[in-house]
């Protein structure tokens, strides 16, 4: 079956799924539900899981009726890439340190762009770095190692 | 009238002092740098630049991101005007006739124009939230839980009904919100709900995780998706800065009515900036004559869109001040700067906290005043921003945002997850899901579980307690008209042309 709409089926079926799995954790879990006079830490939550099952549901329902237009292409690279590399930050940062981290962050993000220039992102990546430790740990003085702490530069 | 002066007067004192005045200026120059860069709005700039005002005191640091507020609606004009790309959705109107105006060789009358008339209008609105403020307050403080989770409703069901696109699934995404925003620790039992265990998530989700992840992360990957082409910048035909006298005349009535309606509508839930821009060049092209001219480079459809928007900005402070409802996403983030450095918003806070309160309107019209005055003559240097390459610049905002969120609890974790908000927002995109709802229910999430709390405690279970009281009444009573006017096909299709770019 070719979906006529197909935006909207998605959103409901997302909707409902995110819906259903509050309002399942709620059980699975066993968060206390109380009673109307004395709302327990399930309560709120679980009603709001379910009303949005249903809004899911109900959106669902509409895109049957309407004509949509279709969901475009994801663009994998950027969104690997970007996404791939804002996390190697995370994980770096304290490891091996803010000059690292960013050159990590720069090469790998710049590689998800339509045009990756080797040199170009080079540069940038050393100014960048050279340029947060100036501001962001001599300035603001935030705590980020420099350097690699297990080197001993730090 | 005293009362006002003598308030006024505490404000400046608090806003003038050399430490304000430079964080100010700091806020201003940095929300216009940002905000210059295309695709990054104002809720994307301040969920940027947020982390950098945490270790400020309370004054300073919201006095900064007020500014930052300010800086980024002036550079999104600013880019509307001189290459047609509006840095964020209230000034897309400006494109319209802003950027004729650039072609046909007078861009600087359309940049001065929208400078002198947001000032204006700033100044204006800044007067009006003062006058309004105090019994708007007293007001709220005959507000109880039951009013207060009636009141919320309203607002989020304002800004479903005043924003634009689907409204079932924008009030899917508000749900979606409230729930993202119940993760965490409950207040009223102590324990942890939706953490699995982590201890950071205990502490639930942080809403700059949250905010620049949809709203930053996602829009960068959205640009990515182009492929970058050729953009005719003006640059060098931004000589003449100073309007005409002729440009004077035509645009002076265009400034007073945007300067009114968007006062109007940004006090409205919803209403913000950029529905006020939208219905002032509306209504602009109503009235004029020669509405014919509009579209090719008329100063009035520069003058009266730029006026609202910024009229707007400033009274949508109004609520988030005085009731403690942020009415917009950007006031959802002043919420949750609020709450970080400890100050809960509401009513009392102008009562417990005057410096704050009126250090802080004070700093508004400082804040305008310096846009005007500093960045009049740094247009150059904005423009030359505009130049550099988006394959430059992208990785350079990543930088900035993967610091500002880690330094934010030296958690690894934080990244991972505003990254995971980053693909949730690409997502959200594709499916033509409007993420501004999800951070308003996001903040008031766990306000309205407290308040549905409190009030059904206070009645012993009775849910009618909604209904009886008047107060509390009326404001649902306000809402479901609301749900079912726009339900209404002949304002339904009236609502989606008010959103339509020509």
């Amino acid at each position: 079956m070719k979906l006529k709409n197909p935006k909207d089926f998605w959103s409901g079926a997302m909707f409902t799924t995110f819906g259903l799995a509050f309002a399942i954790i709620v059980k699975v879990y066993d968060y206390p539900m109380g009673t109307a006079s004395r709302m327990g830490a399930g309560y709120f939550p679980f009603v709001l899981g379910c009303v949005m099952a249903v809004l899911g549901i109900i959106i669902i329902a509409q895109s049957v009726i309407t004509s949509g237009t279709r969901i475009s292409k994801f663009a994998w690279r950027p969104l690997i890439w970007v996404l791939g590399g804002f996390v190697v930050f995370g994980l770096t940062a304290k490891l091996l340190g803010l000059v690292i981290a960013i050159f990590l962050l720069v090469m790998i993000s710049a590689y998800g762009g339509h045009e990756f220039k080797l040199r170009e992102s080079l540069i940038s990546s050393v100014v960048l770095a050279a340029g947060s430790v100036l501001v962001f740990i001599v300035g603001l003085k935030l705590a980020f190692p420099i350097w690699p702490e297990f080197l001993g530069w730090g | 009238m005293d009362q006002l002066i003598a308030n006024l007067s505490l404000g400046f004192g608090v806003a003038l002092t050399v430490n304000n005045l430079m964080y100010c200026l700091v806020g201003c120059l940095l929300g216009t740098l940002i905000g210059v860069l295309p695709g990054i709005g104002p809720v994307a700039t301040i969920a940027m630049l947020l982390p950098a005002t945490f270790t400020l005191p309370p004054e300073s640091s919201l006095i900064m991101l007020a500014g930052i507020y300010y800086g980024a609606q002036y550079g999104g004009s600013t880019t509307a005007i001189l290459i047609n790309i509006p840095g964020e959705s209230s000034s897309v109107v400006t494109a319209l006739d802003g950027y004729q105006m650039a072609r046909q060789g007078r861009a600087g009358a359309a940049l001065a124009t929208a400078a002198l008339g947001s000032f204006f209008a700033g100044t204006v609105a800044t007067i009006l939230l003062a006058v309004a403020s105090p019994p708007l307050a007293q007001l709220a403080f005959k507000f109880g839980a039951a009013e207060y989770f009636s009141l919320m409703t309203l607002g989020l069901i304002a800004a479903v009904v005043l924003a634009h696109g689907s409204v079932i699934k924008a009030v899917a995404m508000i749900v979606l919100g409230l729930l993202l925003g119940l993760v965490g620790t409950d207040v009223n039992s102590g324990m942890a709900r939706f953490s699995f265990g982590v201890p950071e998530l205990s502490d639930g989700i942080g809403f700059v995780a949250v905010a620049m992840g949809v709203f930053g992360l996602a829009e960068i990957m959205k640009n990515l998706e182009q492929t970058e082409e050729e953009r005719e910048v003006f640059l060098n035909k931004v000589t003449n800065l100073w309007p005409t006298k002729q440009d004077f005349k035509d645009s002076w009535g265009a400034v007073l009515r945007g300067t009114g309606l968007g006062s109007l509508l940004g006090i409205l839930p919803g209403g913000g900036a950029v529905l006020a821009s939208f219905a002032a060049y509306t209504l602009e092209k109503k009235l004029a004559k020669d509405p014919s001219k509009f579209g090719k480079g008329d100063i009035r459809g520069v003058a009266s869109p730029e006026s609202a928007n910024n009229a707007a900005a400033q009274t949508s402070f109004i609520p988030l001040l005085t009731l403690g409802i942020p009415p917009n996403p950007v006031m959802a983030l002043m919420v949750g700067a609020m709450i970080i450095q400890g100050i809960q918003p509401g009513p009392q806070v102008m009562v417990e906290r005057p410096q704050l309160f009126w250090g802080m309107i004070a700093s508004m019209w400082i804040g305008n005043l310096m846009l005007v005055v500093l960045n009049l003559p740094l247009i150059g240097m904005w423009i030359k921003l505009l130049t550099v390459p988006y394959r430059l610049l992208y990785p350079a905002i990543l930088v900035f945002c993967a610091i500002g969120v880690y330094s934010l609890s030296n958690s690894p974790l934080d990244v991972v997850i505003t990254a995971a908000f980053g693909l949730l927002g690409y997502v959200f995109v594709k499916l033509e899901c409007e993420p501004a709802p999800l951070l308003l229910g996001f903040i008031l999430g766990p306000m309205m579980e407290e308040n549905l709390r409190r009030a059904m405690l206070l009645s012993r279970g009775d849910a009618t307690t909604f209904f009886t009281r008047p107060l509390s009444a009326t404001l649902l009573a306000v809402s479901v008209l609301l749900l079912v006017v726009i339900m209404v096909p002949a304002i339904r299709k009236k609502r989606e042309e008010t959103f339509q770019e020509e």
